[in-house]
């Protein structure tokens, strides 16, 4: 186990470009690194991304693995698994973290499967233990409800998704020096079972999960027509729009928007919470908020609980004028050649 | 078609109440269900199996109690079901998980597909599927929302094409069956059990399987099989300090726009 060294993250890129959670996992690693005095890499898989990989040097990493290929293009869990279990029996990391999105949450749990190893979902802290290096991994359970810590004590590499937008992605710094090293594999490497016939990307870009701020519409909304005032407020505060399961279930939202249990978890800076009532399966969703403003007119509505500013009101009377409020502000900061 | 369904039992939610004076969860004596999740997974097989004939089989590792998530899928309509039930496989994380539930797969024959809900609503990983998949060595299609087309073959060969959800749209995907798929919400609506379907899946027969049917040493099972050690649990309290706002709405929104400004969110 002594011979497993090293911390690993694994970047995300969409045609061609880093995602910013890449940044935001080499700002947990670094410190992770640090505290081992261990050097930091990033996982780099994609097609036409040499280009970008310095990036990830100036964000934090001192060294990137580069495995550039056209099969790597779009993700596809074959070549991509391929790549990371060679590379790990290579280079044998003690610690890899990658990121909870669908591909995140896809690999690493093949990945662990295939090498025989534990693996850590959603982690809100990550920390390593002084006495013994482990790696200790908190994360919620049941709703966000109970927290339990985790370790991996027996088992290499110890591995860990973390959540998109849980911490501030890391600054970018060009004076930052370290090396990329491309990996070339054989074929078969690159082999997959799977036939990637198309993409439909989504007319309307929900990211309810990227999103900073995150205006979310509950039945007390009252009708669909109502929301105009939900997409425009989210517009103005250049956020995205969330729902409860109540009006996904009607149909008023479809359920991408869905923030909760059985939708999406989301930690924006701000959280605002229009005529939900609580429900602890969509608080298990929304409460790693950093911000949170609720509107409802029932004061002993739940939602309150969670919320650090709790307005008791109608919505009908209450958005319009927020959003025309908001209109104001915004072209009075124009005027000033904003 | 063969289809085999991954159903879950767990806590159900709805009963769960937070302690207003803490703030913390309680509980005690909450009641288990079948995993939500699991339900549109259920929903697909019977799907397929109405469209392309076969069998269905929901298997569940949990305690005996466990045999109540089954009976529910009986009750839709599956058509049997399967307990991997021993106390050998007490404190399984998901690798341990995986391990025991891809063995009974494996022991119960031959399968063109695999189902899983996306994640369980108790430990939320959304791993258990993948593993089994990987353990497996078959295809793993995850965030399935819709399944296009199935072209079964005799003997479990053929092939399927599905469509899946990620954060930047829809995936077509074509693979070789056997796979497994996990399915997300958007998938379908899950019917209810008829009553018919209740009386049946009353008096149905559930198989019980344990760790000694399917050959698994000691060491891959329960906690002693299980790669990650959970060190410590704690209850985060819910609360948070609460500014009221009992004014009329001009004056409510004005405080909304400072609260933003406070924080620089304008
Ligand atoms: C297994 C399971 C999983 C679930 N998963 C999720 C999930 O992922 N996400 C989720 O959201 N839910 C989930 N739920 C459902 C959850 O329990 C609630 O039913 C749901 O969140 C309620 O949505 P709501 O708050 O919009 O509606 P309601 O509970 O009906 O609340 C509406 C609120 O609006 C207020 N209101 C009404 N009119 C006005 C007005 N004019 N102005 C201001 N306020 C007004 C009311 O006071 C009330 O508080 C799940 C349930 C189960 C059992
Ligand atoms: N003990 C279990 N028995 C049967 N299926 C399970 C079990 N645990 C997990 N699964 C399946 O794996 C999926 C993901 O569960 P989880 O990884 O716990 O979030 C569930 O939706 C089930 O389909």
């Amino acid at each position: 186990m002594e011979s497993y060294k090293g911390v690993w993250i694994i970047a995300e890129q969409w045609e061609g470009a880093l995602k910013p959670v890449s940044f935001e996992l080499l700002a947990r690693a670094r410190g992770l690194a640090d505290k081992l005095g261990e050097p930091l890499s990033a996982v780099l898989l994609g097609y036409n991304v040499r280009r970008v990989a310095r990036e990830l040097i100036y964000h934090g990493a001192d060294r990137v693995y580069l495995v550039d290929h056209p099969s790597l293009a779009q993700f596809d869990p074959d070549p991509c698994a391929n790549c990371l279990e060679r590379l790990v029996r290579e280079e044998r990391p003690s610690i890899i973290v990658a990121a909870a999105t669908t591909s995140g949450r896809t690999l690493m749990p093949i990945l662990a499967a295939r090498l025989h190893t534990g693996l850590t979902a959603d982690c809100t802290e990550l920390d390593i233990e002084e006495e013994t290096g482990l790696l200790l991994q908190t994360r919620p359970a049941i709703g966000g409800n109970v927290m339990a810590t985790i370790k991996t004590p027996c088992h290499r590499p110890q591995l860990a998704t973390v959540r998109p937008r849980s911490c501030r992605p890391s600054p970018r710094d060009t004076s930052r020096n370290g090396e990329v090293v491309a990996k070339r594999y054989p074929d078969e490497v690159f082999a997959s079972r799977f036939k990637l016939l198309g993409f439909r990307k989504l007319e309307e870009k929900v990211g309810v999960e990227e999103a900073d701020v995150v205006v979310a519409a509950g039945k007390g909304i009252g009708s669909p027509s109502n929301l105009n005032w939900v997409y425009e407020l989210a517009a103005l505060l250049g956020g995205a729009v969330g729902a409860s399961r109540a009006v996904v279930d009607l149909g008023w939202l479809p359920y991408p928007h869905q923030v909760g249990l059985s939708g999406k978890t989301v930690s924006p800076r701000l959280y605002i919470a229009c005529g939900i009532s609580g429900a602890i399966q969509h608080l298990a969703g929304m409460r790693g908020s950093e911000l949170v403003i609720a509107i409802n007119k029932d004061p002993r509505a739940q939602i309150f609980k969670v919320a650090d500013l709790g307005v008791v009101g109608d919505l009908a009377e209450i958005l319009p004028r927020l959003v025309q409020r908001l209109r104001e502000f915004r072209s009075d900061a124009g005027g000033e050649g904003a | 078609m063969r289809i085999v369904v991954l159903v879950k039992y767990v806590p159900d939610t709805d009963e769960i109440k937070i302690d207003p004076a803490t703030g913390t969860m309680v509980r005690e004596g909450i009641p288990g269900i079948i995993n939500p999740l699991d339900l549109y997974a259920v929903e697909e097989a019977l799907r397929l199996r109405e469209d392309y004939g076969g069998e269905t089989l929901a298997l569940s590792m949990g305690p005996l109690a466990a045999e109540g998530a089954l009976r529910e899928t009986l009750s839709m309509g599956v058509d049997r079901a399967v307990l991997l039930t021993d106390r050998r496989f007490a404190g399984s994380d998901t690798w341990a998980t995986a391990r025991a539930l891809s063995m009974a797969v494996r022991h119960l024959g031959d399968f063109d597909l695999v189902l899983c809900g996306e994640r369980a609503t108790d430990g939320e990983t959304g791993q258990v599927g993948p593993e089994v998949g990987a353990m497996l060595g078959i295809p793993v299609v995850t965030y399935v929302s819709r399944i296009e087309e199935v072209c079964p073959v005799e003997g479990g060969a053929g092939q399927i094409r599905c469509e899946r959800l990620t954060e930047e749209g829809y995936q077509l995907v074509e693979t070789a069956l056997p796979a497994l798929l996990t399915v997300v919400k958007e998938i379908n609506e899950p019917r209810l059990p008829t009553f018919r379907g209740k009386l049946a899946a009353r008096r149905a027969e559930i198989q019980h399987l344990t760790a000694d049917d399917l050959g698994l040493p000691s060491g891959e099972t329960g906690l002693q099989g299980s790669p990650t050690r959970v060190v410590k649990v704690f209850y985060p309290s819910l609360a948070r300090d609460t500014e009221m706002v009992y004014e009329p709405p001009e004056r409510a929104v004005e405080r909304i726009l400072a609260f933003l400004e406070e924080h620089s969110l304008t």
